[in-house]
């Protein structure tokens, strides 16, 4: 059985390698290697693809509305129970909320501000975390204790608190909103790759690179911060949600975006006070673009690490 | 690519002064560390074209001596002298404008390749480094002419290290090293990475590189068949201490210190008969812990002359008639006993 194989094997030998044009060849990178073993993932695609539709809707779907987010509809208000159901007729195709105004439009609304906010929160971890934590861990020593006592200082105060009192201060706004998300999203990112630094700047080819004349700088951000990117973007698509459930919660408390502004945060918090009227849709349409969202960025991460981790499968 | 005028063939390039260096392991809140002694109390020089072989056994801190020689980690005590300069003392530019001098080999060829660098762009770092008056062309002109010099097709350029084996990816290791024009190559572990078909190959283009380049190497390795190959001298290395240091020939006919015959015995020689006339001096038992270090002389526990006072007294490094160092109290009366 064994001999046989091994002859089969022989029989057929694997493929030759193409002839070598004389033309410089197209080296394949790690990139397109992790590429590829994306494109396997049925999971990850699917929620690619659900992610693609879901941001095309909230650009495509407001030339549909025939309401705008704040106009309210008189002839519902009152009987939103009878009226104000999903209908194509009144143009209200998921419905209206309590006091009469278009859940669709604020739905897409809602998703919008959603989206930004995690993607925001996410890019300013990436950009200042990724630095942060790749000087950090390279340059080591004193440097390092001293920039990561302080993200152990940000990391312990509870930032829910901070980020309450900041917008009752300052009033609630997107740029509030925003300067709070963005002052914590970056603690865990920073620890995560000073990590990976510290893994990384032990390996041979970062002393070739010092003993080749590369200056520190050149160091970090030739050789150590492409080899982080992974797990970085890894770690960045696992944040948007996060990020997302982070303001999710400040809406639903009633802090967050400002009305006639929404996020789905604030939409599912006022479908799930008026639930009891009967009024399913106000909870529904908000709750599915909501986990829809969140499956999709968690099966697009976890896809992503699989992808560009391969041996921790 | 050649040396400056002002070196000679057989000058002092570089010279090592009572090197030490120990890490601290471990160690905690309410821990002390403790002191692991990786070199002590080495020196040496290494004269403009030769080869130095340095061997020992795994664990005895050769590849910690040529990295502090290259200064990648910083010996605390000790000097290393560059044509007179102290390494040791510079920091920053000065340093770093030196690295075209000198440069490294390392064992693990695909470890030392920047993953997500092509080829191309892994051998022309150092010239982006260290020679910014070169354009983007130019650059691409010596990567490609150094590339068909160590035998890699110049349609490579553009590929990722993972698609190389690692003999091609050891010629690359080697084409960056040698892409600044150094004086100065330390090689650790070239080759024992290597399959032996390959390790050939790559032993024959350094020492082809070497003689046509007038190269100086310090060639690592704990492989005596390898150091022989390649080195005129060879420095014997145990628990961070020189034991021998010989010419090679030397060395190999006529080993003075109990150590480096053991380490003879351990070359395997095919010819069995010969291989039955050798003394069995073979080496027993584990190298001792570098943290917990034998009193005077580190290599009594594993010694077949050990002594009384081997336990009292370190020996010395004693310059022998013939030039040769030997660190041990009993070499003249090994050396009667027909050691030889």
């Amino acid at each position: 059985m064994l001999t046989d194989r091994r002859i089969g094997n022989l029989a057929h030998p694997a493929p030759a390698p193409i002839e070598e044009a004389s033309a410089p060849e197209k080296g394949r990178s790690l990139w397109m290697d992790a590429a590829r073993r994306f494109r396997r993932n049925r999971a990850a695609l699917v929620s690619l693809a659900m992610l693609i539709l879901i941001v095309l809707f909230t650009f495509v779907g407001p030339l549909l509305a025939r309401w705008d987010i704040e106009t309210i509809d008189w002839t519902v208000v009152g009987s939103v129970l009878t009226k104000g159901m999903p209908s194509f007729e009144t143009g209200h195709y998921f419905g209206t909320d309590e006091v009469g105004r278009d859940l669709y439009s604020r739905v897409i609304q809602g998703t919008q501000v959603s989206l930004t906010v995690g993607i925001v929160g996410s890019v300013i971890a990436v950009i200042v975390g990724t630095f942060y934590g790749a000087v950090a861990g390279y340059f080591g020593g004193r440097l390092d204790s001293v920039m990561m006592r302080f993200v152990d200082i940000l990391y312990s105060i509870p930032y829910m608190f901070i980020l309450i009192l900041l917008l009752i201060i300052f009033g609630r706004s997107f740029i509030m909103l925003f300067v709070g998300i963005g002052l914590i999203s970056w603690l865990g990112m920073a620890r995560v790759v000073r990590g990976q630094t510290m893994a990384l700047k032990n390996r041979e080819f970062v002393e070739a690179a010092i003993a080749g004349g590369a200056k520190p700088l050149t160091v970090v951000f030739r050789h150590i911060v492409p080899n982080l990117l992974g797990v970085v973007a890894v770690y960045a698509t696992l944040l948007i949600p996060e990020m997302i459930l982070l303001e999710s919660f400040i809406s639903f408390l009633g802090l967050g975006v400002q009305e006639p502004n929404t996020s789905l945060g604030a939409l599912i918090s006022e479908g799930a006070q008026t639930m009891q009227y009967g009024t399913i849709w106000q909870l529904a349409f908000p709750l599915i673009f909501f986990v829809l969202l969140l499956f999709s960025f968690f099966f697009v991460g976890d896809g992503l690490r699989d992808a560009l981790d391969p041996k921790d499968r | 690519m050649s040396n400056e005028p002002g070196i000679q063939r057989g000058d002092e390039l570089l010279r090592v002064e009572k090197l030490s260096k120990s890490f601290m392991i471990g160690g905690g809140l309410f821990r002390k560390p403790v002191e692991l002694k990786a070199l002590q109390d080495i020196s040496f020089s290494v004269r403009a074209g030769e080869t130095l072989g340095i061997v020992g056994e795994s664990g005895c801190g050769k590849s910690t001596l040529g990295r502090c020689i290259l200064q990648l980690i910083r010996a605390e005590e000790g000097q290393v002298l560059w044509l007179g300069r102290d390494l040791g003392k510079l920091a920053g530019e000065d340093l770093r404008l030196l690295r075209g001098d000198l440069q490294v080999i390392f064992q693990d060829p695909l470890a030392s390749l920047n993953p997500r660098m092509t080829v191309g762009e892994i051998i022309a770092e150092p010239l982006r480094a260290l020679r910014p008056d070169l354009d983007a062309a130019e650059r691409r002109e010596r990567v490609l002419s150094m590339m068909s010099g160590m035998g890699l097709r110049p349609e490579m350029i553009n590929r990722y290290p993972h698609e190389f084996s690692g003999g091609q990816a050891q010629r690359i290791g080697i084409a960056r090293a040698l892409i600044t024009g150094p004086k100065l190559i330390v090689c650790d572990e070239p080759v024992s990475a290597l399959d032996v078909s390959i390790q050939a190959q790559i032993l024959n283009l350094l020492s082809e590189i070497r003689d046509r380049m007038g190269l100086t190497l310090i060639f690592i390795s704990h492989n005596l068949s390898v150091v022989r190959h390649v080195s005129d001298r060879i420095l014997v290395l145990y628990l961070g201490r020189i034991v021998e240091l010989a010419d090679s020939d030397a060395l190999y006919d006529s080993p003075q210190h109990p150590y480096t015959r053991a380490l003879l015995t351990a070359v395997p020689v095919p010819d069995p008969k010969k291989a039955r006339q050798r003394n069995i001096d073979g080496l027993t038992g584990e190298i001792p812990s570098p943290i917990n270090q034998p009193s005077g002389c580190t290599f009594r526990t594993r010694c077949r002359f050990a002594e009384d006072r081997c336990g009292k007294v370190r020996p010395a490094l004693e310059t022998l008639p013939d030039g040769r160092l030997v660190a041990c109290h009993r070499w003249r009366e090994l050396e009667l006993a027909g050691g030889a």
